[in-house]
């Protein structure tokens, strides 16, 4: 669909698993769901995550596959592993930063979200991001994001050196303008540690 | 005797639950069968009534697809929504009358099963007395249909005792509406809680069990509003709280009072709205005098300045909305807790204004329409009242019947498995109805059930409640009649008939009616379509507070449903109940009440020093009848598990996985442990949905409301210990 992106708002999971169960009933990959949740520590909170493919600009997946098997399209969806080249190595499973691909061993091949092209291309949001309860996953317009969240869409990622830039946003608070998940960056830059020469 | 004919597992065995994971014809086949049609409906699990829409191919559900011009739900769905559809073309599911023998059941017709059945309620009653048979209805059942129980149950049968399983569910609030507001419906649509500066949600885990009225309550903080929680438990929506009161189950009275007294020693309440709009100002506003914050904080465990903070919050904003659900009513005070919370709104001015206002939030699929016609034990249709002369004349009239043919008020759903226990009811006919699974006590109800003389089932999967009967007669599900059903809203809304009912089963209305006329009352029961009988219920509703007069199944299509009451055809209906201050009582005031604490039916005391509460898991639905048998569902939570607090669960030694026996003064269950810091310490935690070695009311005990007649579900005392083992 022109002009809507999709966003990604941890903070309003509640874990109901809609989205794992109904990415299945998709027309591309039906009886196998494409979405990551976690429940990110049970024991200590009710906090839930569920997320989709980031679709990298510069896909880490299809850089480490030793078989050229992920491609990704003119509309910057990456799609799953193209089945005929797929080895089941895994490089991608290792390499994405997001944690996204999955190898299915039924089926020996990697699979992951393809923002649900046979929907999106006749007009149709995501499957996930329709059933969503809560928002958490949504497909909308930047200005309809604007308008009626507070949270911040970001879609630039640090892991160590490596800078992502992705089509699916993540919503941050407000005041940043990223989220770094390498604690480097919340340390003062005028010393690293006593040994840094070492 | 209606023991099990056969043992236990041998039912299961044959009847399921089996786990239907796949769409008909397998994952592959849609690609190359596609769908013939897309019918517009709703999901049957749950009181949202999201909108959805089924695919049907050659009278068979093959699978679902969003309906995102629906405006409640705007196409979102919860898993229950989006596994919903497997529930047909289930391999459990009956397809012919079941008649019990010496080893089981074996296929009957249906001449013989509904002989049957009449001839035994006739000698029985002829032996016993009218009142020696009895009725239970569902909420699951579509309008039309529970508006057919109560009219089959005192016209057909001639029984006062008919009641239904939403006696479980939505009657502490109902009765504490009418009392306060003259009627029992959610004061404003949904639409008005993201307008709200505060919401207070009260005993409701909204994440799981309503998940669509989560987007709601986000929108209200995406706006700006504050969150305000109380719940023994963190719930998922309690990671967005602006302030959480975890509150001791069973103290909910205590906060409520407390809040209250806090409004009125601080000069918080709207003084206008109270002079203007309200009676019992006075005897109410001393009910609370002695609720300071201090005294309730040690009763409670929520500390005192979250007291004074929330009732500050709630009375300051110029629009407040309290929302609430099973959390604050499944007590034996439920009316009362209730009430206070009421109060609360009331004395704040927060009533018949867009975003502020009170609502409870319906738990069963039909929680709000399957309880304002007539299937309540107290009940005629239109929320009238049984013992009302001028309501008795108006249905008696619409029924073509003198009024004194009405029986009185019987007894509700617990008060009949008692009296069945006791030996006073020897016959009891149950649809839409899981009691062995759903009621309190449940070993207590299973001899209940083994001493009926006759018992009738009308069900589409063989229940666990099913498994006692001597009759078994296939119904339909959801899906294969049409009608109304009415949302948590006040939203009454249209049920499409997406596929006729498999095999021999018949569709229920059609079992109810065909019951009717070999009774001899068939000219009562004249009809050939659930369009006929909604007809009927629109004129017995006329005039009544529920009044669905104006109401038509071509309105509720082009107007995407109407909310009652909606008095003639060109009657726009009622979004916003009590708009302008002005209630249902003859003086149009709010009638403020007096409540008392008192202590729980079960009480904590040294040989049962933990509190037990029960509740939902997203994945299921009430007695799991259904949602059992849904495999996709199944997975997220197979099992039920016992939420304990890590610093519980280390004075008993006990890890995370590890089973646990908990046991209340009624019997023991052993269960995996779920260490969790997101209960109170003092407090644990099992889901409802199983039967069995695993369910979670053979702990639970009958201590009623003595207004509502609602179970104490949410408080019994338990012991813990580590059983050894592990899941």
């Amino acid at each position: 669909m022109f002009g809507y992106e999709f966003y990604i708002d941890p903070s309003r999971c509640i874990g109901c698993q809609s989205c794992v169960k109904a990415c299945e009933e998709c027309e591309t990959h039906r009886g196998v769901s494409m979405i990551n949740f976690d429940y990110i520590d049970r024991t200590n909170t009710i906090a839930t995550g569920a997320y989709v493919c980031f679709h990298c600009d510069e896909p880490t997946c299809a850089m480490v596959c030793p078989a050229d098997a992920i491609k990704k399209g003119e509309d910057g969806i990456v799609q799953s592993a193209l089945k005929p080249r797929c080895i089941g190595c895994s490089n991608c499973v290792l390499a994405c930063p997001f944690g996204i691909p999955k190898l299915v061993i039924e089926r020996e091949q990697m699979m992951k979200c393809d923002m649900c092209y046979d929907r999106t291309s006749v007009g149709k949001r995501p499957m996930c991001a329709t059933v969503c309860p809560s928002g958490a996953l949504l497909y909308a317009t930047p200005e309809q994001v604007a308008r009626t969240r507070r949270e911040k869409p970001n879609n630039v990622f640090y892991f160590g050196s490596q800078r992502i830039t992705t089509k699916v946003f993540m919503m941050a608070p407000a005041e940043r303008d990223f989220v770094s998940i390498d604690i480097a960056d919340y340390m003062s830059e005028e010393n690293d540690g006593p040994f840094t020469t070492a | 005797m209606a023991k099990p004919p056969a043992p236990i597992e041998e039912l299961t065995e044959q009847y399921g639950p089996h786990l239907n994971y796949v769409p008909l014809g397998g994952w592959q086949d849609e690609s190359s069968n596609p769908a013939d049609r897309l019918v517009k409906t709703h999901c049957c699990f749950c009181g949202q009534q999201c909108g959805i829409q089924l695919k049907v191919r050659d009278d068979k559900v093959i699978g679902f697809e969003p309906w995102e011009d629906f405006p409640f739900n705007l196409g979102k769905l919860c898993p229950k929504g989006v596994k919903r559809y497997l529930q047909s073309n289930h391999q459990d599911r009956l397809l012919d009358p079941l008649m019990r023998t010496d080893r089981g059941f074996r296929k009957g017709t249906w001449d013989e099963a509904l002989d049957f059945t009449v001839k035994r309620i006739r000698d029985i009653q002829e032996r016993h007395g009218k009142d020696s048979v009895a009725v239970f209805g569902g909420a699951s059942l579509i309008t039309e249909k529970a508006y057919l129980m109560g009219k089959f149950a005192r016209l057909a049968v001639g029984t006062r005792h008919v009641d239904y399983n939403g006696r479980l569910c939505m009657v502490s609030a109902g009765v504490a509406y009418k009392k306060i507001f003259g009627v029992d419906r959610s004061l404003l649509p949904w639409s008005d809680i993201p307008k709200a500066q505060v919401l207070l949600i009260v005993g409701a885990n909204v994440g799981e069990c309503y998940p669509i009225t989560t987007s709601y309550v986000w929108e209200c903080r995406d706006n700006g509003g504050k969150l305000i929680i109380t719940d023994p438990r963190m719930t998922p929506i309690s990671r967005n709280a602006d302030l959480y009161l975890p509150v001791r189950p069973g103290t909910d009275l205590i906060l409520l009072m407390s809040m209250l007294h806090v409004v009125l020693r601080d000069g918080l309440e709207d003084k206008k709205f109270i002079a203007d709009h309200t009676t019992g100002f006075e005897a109410f506003a001393d009910s609370v005098r002695d609720y300071e914050p201090q005294t309730a904080s040690i009763k409670t465990g929520v500390p005192a300045e979250s007291i004074e903070k929330a009732a500050h919050w709630f009375a300051k904003a110029d629009r407040a909305i309290a929302l609430h659900s099973r959390g604050l009513e499944h007590h034996s005070k439920g009316v009362e807790n209730v009430l206070s919370l009421v109060h609360l709104a009331v004395i704040t001015g927060n009533i018949g204004r867009e975003g502020a206002g009170v609502a409870m939030i319906t738990g069963q699929g039909n929680g709000q329409g399957g309880r304002e016609h007539g299937q309540k034990c107290d009940q005629l249709p239109g929320q009238r009242q049984l013992v009302d002369p001028a309501a008795r004349e108006h249905v008696a009239k619409v029924w073509g019947i003198s009024p004194d043919e009405l029986p009185q008020p019987g007894y509700s759903a617990q008060e009949i498995m008692n009296a069945i226990h006791d030996g006073e009811i020897k016959a009891l006919l149950c649809t839409c109805f899981n009691p062995v699974v759903s009621l309190p006590d449940s070993n207590f109800t299973r001899e209940a059930l083994n001493k009926l003389e006759y018992f009738g089932v009308i069900d589409f999967f063989l229940s666990e409640t099913a498994q006692h009967a001597d009759v078994v007669m296939p119904g339909s599900l959801q899906e294969e009649e049409e009608g109304v059903t009415c949302s948590g809203e006040g939203r009454v809304i249209h049920i499409q008939k997406a596929v006729d009912p498999p095999g021999n089963a018949w569709p229920d209305s059609k079992i109810i009616c065909d019951l009717a006329h070999r009774l001899g009352k068939g000219q009562y029961f004249p009809f050939q379509s659930t369009r006929e009988i909604f007809d009927e219920l629109r004129e017995a509703s006329r005039g009544g507070v529920a009044d669905y007069y104006g109401i038509t199944y071509e309105r509720i299509d082009k107007e995407m449903g109407v909310f009652w009451p909606c008095p003639s055809e060109d009657h726009p209906g009622t979004p916003r109940l009590i708009e302008g201050g002005i209630t249902f009582h003859a003086d149009g005031k709010c009638h403020l009440q007096v409540c008392t604490w008192r202590e729980s039916g079960d009480p904590v005391s040294e040989e049962y020093p933990i509190y037990l509460t029960t509740g939902r898991v997203v994945s299921q639905f009430l007695s799991g009848a259904q949602t059992r048998r849904i495999g996709a569902l199944v997975d997220i939570y197979p099992e039920p598990k016992v939420e304990i607090h890590p610093r519980l669960a280390e004075k008993h030694g006990i890890e995370d996985k590890d089973l646990v026996t908990v046991t209340t003064r009624r019997a023991e269950i052993t269960l995996p442990a779920m260490v969790v810091r997101t209960i109170r310490p003092d407090t644990v935690f099992i889901p409802y949905h199983w039967p069995h070695d695993k369910s979670a009311n053979k702990l639970t005990h009958r201590t009623l409301d003595p207004q509502s007649k609602i179970p104490e579900f949410k408080v019994s005392a338990c012991r813990i210990r580590k059983a050894g083992g592990t899941a």
